[in-house]
């Protein structure tokens, strides 16, 4: 084990997948020799080359389209878009490509290997263009598959994970987290299974859910809760698709409330596909409505961001108020 | 034979590849380092009252970007990003165009906002996101905009200005006017599907567009020469059907008749130009960057020498135009009140609590004015937790 941030996981979990297979290769804008603008990708040209870890020019509609080339000849890009906000020019080669290379083809190719990286969310005051949590465009496209860690260990054993699977992964990573998040992280090779959520922590009275950087916000909630004697039960999902339906069935069934947190706008967030699927599943066990802490249905602010977010106070009042329905 | 592929046929019966770098480029000089004129050169007609605008708008943004950077470090503005290098390629084609000729530009060019009469307190509010902001501090500093002096706001994703400065050309052209829009970008920028898009459409469309780009070497990081291969960025413009210039962007002479030839083109035939600047960032990208991980302190020195402003400063002195004492007094009083107005942007209150929801839509959506009204009553039950807007609300 050794103590790492989140962005020394990544570059780690990046580091051990290039030296256990060949076909692994990095790119993206300022990749290369400067190991990218949060040196996720720190050193990793200096042991490995320049054809397997290089700055590409600035186009992410290239740096997608170059990927699933690569990837339909069977190697493994681990690209990255600078920051999430700048993943739309890619947005075509992505959702027409990426997610259906292998259904069109009828399997006859497919670009499996293949993860973006991409750093997403906001808390750094960034505003609009450097704040965004487009998860839901996304998750909205068949083919595709997307993890979100909320830790340095998550984040290391969810990206080799990625790296390993035979489906395309678009991986966002919490970047407020990078360097404020950090832990024991186990030296070796691991992977933590996509599509799984955990069960951070078991309690009876009210399912709290989130991914990515808002577990730890939805973490202050609940120890606010539980000082007035709610227990609460905290689940990350780690993957928004596939979701792992089953573990929040089985903790709503058992605590009868679910409240769920996103940064992302409330409309069109992925926590209305959540409740949908939910309260079908549940809907006789329900207390309460189940209900949604967002982002507001605005673009990110900068100057009014902390009144915008997603906060603990926002979460403990939606925790209270489905305890007391 | 008619011609469906538009494209010449002279016929050839030997194989020959046309080279990749058969097209090179010159580069338009008129100003030397000692500030006088490249034997052979004319300097452009400019007036001293034109001349003397463009030398004060390089100096203001010259001390406006130290201070600022100044201000970042010290944590009193979140972000910045300075122009150092490329004042007179941003103030010099500023100045070759009309005032209502539209600005579309990419972020680094406050020099043209200057130049078009942005004051000094608009610079601070955007800077501090506060009320008197004119897009309610809604945006990272340095992403400036006013539809007085015909400045498109900043948007930071990369290259998006392109195609829309062809589009906002057409429109000019369709509605009469005799106006072009000039669109800045850098080089890293023109890598971007949007150039490409942008270009071909102004060309096949015929709007009249000065595409402008500055090639100051690197994107972030990446230098120039792993972002592209072929000789600047200028010769893509003949790909497309249009006519290019490039010009040493720290001679702002080169960079004033160089702009004024093109607008006149563009105005009389409705046809887009593209002109590259070759200069240098000489600062980092941004407050968030630090060069020193990718390219070497000689190399920037280097470039230090190549100082566009100190050239011109030189050529107005000899023109008896410019005062050595009197300037430097007032660059020294420039200081003192960009100082002055930073402490007075500081304190104006954030934008209230009302814009959170405003300009989304025209009118707020029934949805938005209910989440707004839930926001307040949370705000009232924790006011200590939302200082910025819970002492102010209705």
């Amino acid at each position: 084990m050794a103590k790492m941030n989140m962005l020394q996981a990544i570059n780690n979990a990046l580091d051990l997948a290039m030296a256990k297979d060949s076909t692994v290769v990095c790119f993206g804008e300022d990749v290369g020799h400067f190991g990218g603008v949060f040196r996720a990708t720190s050193k990793l040209q200096e042991k490995y080359g320049k054809d397997r870890c290089f700055n590409t020019p600035l186009t992410e509609q290239g740096i997608a389209g170059f990927a699933n080339g690569m990837a339909s000849q069977g190697m493994k890009p681990v690209a990255e878009i600078q920051f999430a906000d700048y993943i739309f020019p890619a947005f075509d080669q992505i959702v027409n490509e990426t997610a259906k290379f292998r259904y069109r083809s009828g399997n006859e190719f497919n670009v499996g290997g293949l993860v973006f990286r991409t750093p997403y969310g906001g808390g750094i005051a960034g505003g609009h263009y450097h704040s965004q949590s487009p998860e839901a465009y996304f998750a909205h496209t068949p083919g595709l598959k997307i993890a979100v860690p909320r830790d340095p260990y998550q984040a290391k054993g969810l990206l080799l994970a990625s790296i390993a699977s035979e489906d395309p992964v678009i991986f966002f990573e919490p970047k407020k987290l990078y360097r404020a998040s950090t832990g024991e992280v186990p030296e070796e090779y691991y992977e933590i299974p996509l599509g799984v959520a955990e069960v951070m922590q078991e309690g009876k009275d009210v399912t709290v859910l989130a991914w990515g950087a808002q577990i730890e916000i939805c973490q202050k909630a609940i120890e606010m809760a539980q000082a007035q004697g709610i227990s609460c039960e905290l689940i990350d999902l780690r993957s928004i698709l596939p979701w792992d339906v089953e573990t929040v069935v089985k903790s709503v069934t058992k605590t009868g409330r679910l409240v769920i947190n996103h940064e992302a706008p409330l409309t069109g967030g992925f926590a209305g596909e959540i409740a949908a699927t939910i309260q079908q599943r549940c809907f006789l066990h329900l207390e309460s409505p189940i209900a949604r802490v967002c982002g507001l249905d605005t673009p990110y602010p900068l100057a009014l961001e902390r009144e915008y977010v997603a906060d603990h106070l926002k979460t403990f009042e939606a925790i209270v108020a489905s305890v007391k329905f | 034979m008619t011609n469906p592929n538009n494209a010449t046929i002279s016929t050839v019966h030997t194989a020959e590849f046309t080279s990749g770098h058969a097209l090179q480029i010159p580069t338009l000089r008129i100003l030397q380092d000692d500030g006088t004129i490249y034997p052979g050169a004319v300097a452009p007609e400019l007036d001293k009252e034109t001349a003397l605008k463009m030398y004060h708008s390089m100096s203001f943004i010259r001390v406006l970007d130290e201070r600022m950077l100044a201000a970042q470090r010290q944590g009193r503005i979140s972000f910045y990003m300075q122009c150092l290098g490329e004042e007179a390629a941003t103030v010099g084609s500023a100045a070759a165009l009309d005032d209502k000729d539209m600005i579309m530009a990419q972020y680094r060019e406050q020099g043209a906002l200057r130049y078009r009469g942005f004051s000094l307190e608009q610079f601070m509010n955007q800077l501090f996101s506060n009320e008197k902001d004119l897009g309610k501090g809604r945006q990272m500093p340095v992403h400036y905009g006013s539809k007085d002096i015909y400045y498109m706001t900043i948007s930071s994703p990369l290259g998006t200005q392109i195609p829309q400065a062809a589009g906002y050309a057409y429109a000019q052209k369709l509605r009469g006017l005799s106006n072009v829009t000039i669109c800045y970008f850098g080089e890293g920028a023109a890598s971007e599907g949007d150039f490409h898009a942008g270009l071909n459409m102004a060309a096949v469309h015929k709007a009249p567009v000065l595409f402008f780009c500055r090639n100051n070497g690197y994107a972030i990081s990446t230098p120039a020469n792993e972002q592209f291969k072929g000789d600047g960025i200028a010769c893509r413009a003949v790909g497309y059907g249009m006519k290019a210039i490039r010009v040493d962007g720290a001679d702002i002479l080169a960079v004033y008749q160089a702009t004024k030839m093109a607008r006149e083109y563009a105005l009389e035939t409705n046809e887009p130009v593209l002109l590259e600047s070759i200069a240098y960032r000489l600062g980092a990208h941004s407050s968030s960057d630090d060069p020193s991980g990718y390219r070497s302190k000689e190399e920037e020195e280097q470039w230090r020498k190549n100082d566009p402003i100190s050239r011109f400063r030189l050529w107005l002195l000899a023109k008896g135009w410019l005062d050595d004492e009197a300037d430097k007094a007032q660059i020294e009083a420039l200081r003192a009140e960009i100082l002055d107005a930073l402490k007075v942007a500081e304190k104006v209150a954030k934008p209230g609590i009302e814009h959170l929801i405003s300009d989304v839509y025209a009118e707020p959506i029934p949805e938005l004015e209910r989440q707004l009204a839930e926001l307040k009553a949370h705000i009232r039950k924790y006011p200590d937790a939302y200082p910025i807007t819970s002492g102010r609300m209705s």
